[in-house]
């Protein structure tokens, strides 16, 4: 017998048609499903009710894997091959992993392996990636999803932290695909708790998202705009979160109490009773903690709200710190945030709830729970994405931090798709060669603010080869940029008269960091005027360089066409702009160039006759096309100090050229 | 002619409708399509139409309309779970046939 969901007015799916989605949030410690049904959002429970879903993975010797609570209880037990927080591994080296173990003062039970791109653990299964660990969890996640929904799922929402880089998000999408899942798209997970609140439906503005995790903060400003979300700033504490605050009344009970040294065994109890009473705090105003050791001692001792805010204020302390880097980095005042959500259970303490209100002047967003809200979010962007809600053709966006584009001869940027484009995008431009017969281009992917290369970031480079043989200009290559819906960039260039292709996937090993692309942008706006001037000295060089190696060429072929004086005065003329290239006046260059265009003329004229003549004697076009590019094919390596001969010049026809074509 | 909702179910309309923020209660209906000739359908009302009937079940209006009514009459609308799986269940008296996933039926 089947089960039904309630469907919005007109929109009851067909029979066996109903696409099924969900939301994932893919945390450090727990995972968390969720989906929308009958119009409301749910996280599904396991069999025996429970909400969360332990990210803890273990493998066993017959190469199977337990994962979630089963998993879990093994830790202490197996811990070579229990593996836990595998998130922070995503994407990362080796030598990132050490740096994290120094920065959090611990010891990894487990035995990596280098490998490029990312580090791997050996385990008595085999030696796995953080990747297929990862995947282990989003199978389980994926059971449970179609275990209620009773059918297979059309497509996920992952969450993701705003600040995960490329490389990160990529192996988090390798994950999902190899746990059979359809990624809809990966969603940042401020972004993902701001929409489990509505805020995609509020006003305009900005929003604060302050994620106080057991072991982790985080906090996010976003900007949202036209129903996009559009992170501002980032940043947090990776070794700041509830356990802190539970190590903060374990010590006062140690210290209340007078207690000798403990056993592992009375720690570990006193400990859970601790927990409890911060737990019990959030909601009343005395706790109780009383422990009975195994020295027959009895601890019986009452924590009252305010000596827990004493105790922890400097711990609340340091994330508003944090919260005030950030505002800073974003250039915006606490005034100018028009809401502040709250995720993480550590956010249900109410000094926390109070300082975050203090520190914005407004009360938090707090009804949902703190520790749903984004696997929430994650299960209602699925929700639209699958088309459950056809009626609304809105979609949530993110968009591309800093713009791409590709380098032009002179070590200029292109861009392409310019900062803040909502993605998914597709761009494309036409670019043309630069030297006669130029039979490869070699296509320089960028990314950032800067007018010249050399400040940008380097993304990729490939090269397209095969390009037939035509005078510079000649060729139309377009260049198209397309960014999936996760952020990833794949650049295609297509040489439009033979139609050779060659084509890059950008993923690079490591991303930029929001306070990189920060500095980057930062950068770019107290040098927008030298550049702008540096830009247009180098593009009055290459034009120059182009100038005389187009005239050069010329005069090589039909040197007979002139009388000595001509050539002698042409050839002073190329001599000028040459050395004048070398320096960096603009004006000087500009005009030697009119100088030799000028003294080029009459023997252009004459070309053109000849030209005619030999058409008219019945020889083809492309011939003389091929006899003109007769010259060995030019290489795509730079073979001079300034002009590297392979990149693509702007086309010469500017309104093709400057206009970035939208194609989607 | 009646439809009715059990309790539970008129709880879980009422929390959704509460939660949805707008709507005036549950549409149940039929229509021709599926493998077995007809199917259900379930959704929330924003608008009553014409030749509707109201039927109120534990606090909640239920809309059928007059072509679905035969079809429906005497259905009581349940809430249930399968394993992990909850969700609305209509117990029909008209039914002849289903098919396997009772997702379409015929009378």
């Amino acid at each position: 017998m089947t089960l039904f969901q309630i469907s919005e007015p007109g929109e009851s799916a067909a029979p066996h048609e109903a696409r099924l989605a969900a939301g994932i949030d893919l945390g450090t410690t727990n995972s968390l499903v969720a989906t929308v049904k009958s119009g409301m959002a749910t996280v599904l429970n396991d069999e025996q009710g429970r909400p969360l879903l332990p990210s803890i993975v273990r493998y066993l010797p017959d190469g199977t894997a337990q994962v979630g609570y089963e998993a879990g209880d093994w830790q202490a037990k197996d811990p070579r091959n229990t593996i836990v927080s595998v998130k922070r591994f995503m994407g990362r080296g080796v030598r990132d992993i050490a740096y994290g173990e120094a920065l959090h003062g611990e010891m990894l039970p487990y035995e990596f392996v280098d490998a490029p791109g990312m580090a791997r653990l050996r385990t008595c299964a085999g030696v796995k990636s953080p990747v297929e660990i990862s995947a282990e969890i989003l199978k389980a996640a994926r059971a449970r999803a179609e275990a209620h929904l009773g059918g297979e799922l059309a497509g996920v929402v992952i969450t993701v932290p705003a600040y995960f880089d490329d490389a990160q998000r990529q192996a988090t999408r390798d994950a999902a695909r190899l746990a059979g899942l359809n990624v809809f798209r990966l969603l940042n997970e401020p972004t993902a708790a701001a929409i489990a609140y509505g805020l995609d439906n509020a006003a305009e503005g900005i929003y604060a998202v302050y994620d106080l995790g057991g072991g982790t903060f985080d906090i996010s400003i976003l900007k949202l705009s036209r129903g996009v979300f559009e992170v501002l700033a980032t940043g947090g504490d990776s070794a700041l979160g509830g356990d802190d605050f539970d190590q903060r009344i374990f010590c006062w009970v140690l210290e209340e109490a007078r207690l000798p040294p403990l056993s592992s065994e009375d720690a570990r109890l006193i400990m859970v009773r601790v927990r409890e009473a911060k737990e019990f705090l959030s909601r009343h105003d005395k706790a109780p903690i009383t422990v009975k050791l195994s020295s027959g001692l009895t601890v019986d001792l009452t924590l009252d709200a305010r000596t827990f805010a004493t105790i922890t204020e400097n711990l609340v302390a340091r994330t508003l710190r944090a919260v005030k880097k950030a505002l800073r980095d974003a250039k915006l005042l606490p005034e100018e945030v028009k809401g502040v959500v709250m995720v993480g259970g550590s956010t249900r303490m109410p000094q926390v709830q109070r300082a975050v209100a203090g520190a914005f002047g407004r009360q938090p967003l707090n009804n949902l729970d703190p520790d749903k809200v984004v696997a929430l979010g994650a299960a209602i962007q699925a929700n639209l994405l699958v088309g459950n809600r056809t009626g609304e053709d809105w979609l949530l966006l993110d968009v591309i931090p800093l713009s791409l584009g590709l380098e032009t001869m002179g070590g200029l940027t292109e861009k392409i798709i310019p900062r803040n484009a909502a993605i998914p995008a597709a761009r494309a431009q036409e670019f043309t060669t630069f030297r006669d017969g130029q039979a490869a281009m070699s296509i320089h992917v960028v990314q950032g603010e800067r007018e010249m290369v050399a400040d940008c970031r380097s993304l990729a480079r490939f090269e397209l080869k095969g390009i037939p043989p035509m005078v510079a200009g000649a060729a139309r290559i377009r260049v198209t940029f397309q960014v999936d819906a996760d952020g990833l960039l794949s650049v295609r260039a297509r040489e439009e008269t033979a139609g050779v292709e060659a084509e890059v996937t950008v993923k690079p090993s490591y991303g930029l960091s929001d306070d990189e692309i920060a500095a980057m942008l930062k950068d770019s706006a107290a040098h927008a005027r030298e550049d702008a001037q540096r830009r247009a000295l180098k593009e009055a060089q290459v034009e120059a360089q182009r100038l005389i190696e187009a005239t050069e060429a010329a005069l090589r072929e039909d040197v007979r066409l002139l009388a000595a004086e001509e050539i002698a005065r042409i050839e002073t003329a190329i001599a000028r702009l040459q050395t004048l290239i070398l320096g960096d006046n603009r004006r000087e260059i500009t005009l030697a160039m009119d100088d030799l265009a000028y003294e080029t003329q009459e023997f252009a004229r004459r070309r053109m006759d000849q030209g005619i003549q030999r058409a008219l004697a019945g020889k083809r076009v492309e011939e003389l096309a091929r006899g003109a590019a007769s010259a060995p094919p030019m290489p795509a390596e730079p073979s001079g100090a300034f002009a590297p001969s392979g990149l693509p010049a702007p086309s010469a026809s500017e309104a093709s050229a400057s206009r970035p074509e939208k194609t989607t | 002619m009646s439809i009715t909702l059990t309790e539970q179910a008129a709880q879980h309309v009422a929390r959704y409708l509460e939660k949805r923020g707008k709507g005036l209660g549950l549409r149940l209906g039929v229509r021709t399509s599926g493998c077995s000739g007809m199917a259900y359908k379930l959704e929330f009302v924003d608008e009553a139409q014409g030749d509707d009937e109201v039927y109120e079940s534990h606090g909640v209006k239920v809309f059928v309309d007059a072509k679905s009514l035969p079809y429906l009459d005497g259905t009581e609308l349940d809430y249930g779970r399968e394993g992990l799986k909850e969700g609305f269940r209509f117990n029909n008296p008209n039914i002849r046939n289903q098919c396997g996933c009772g997702e379409s039926f015929s009378v």
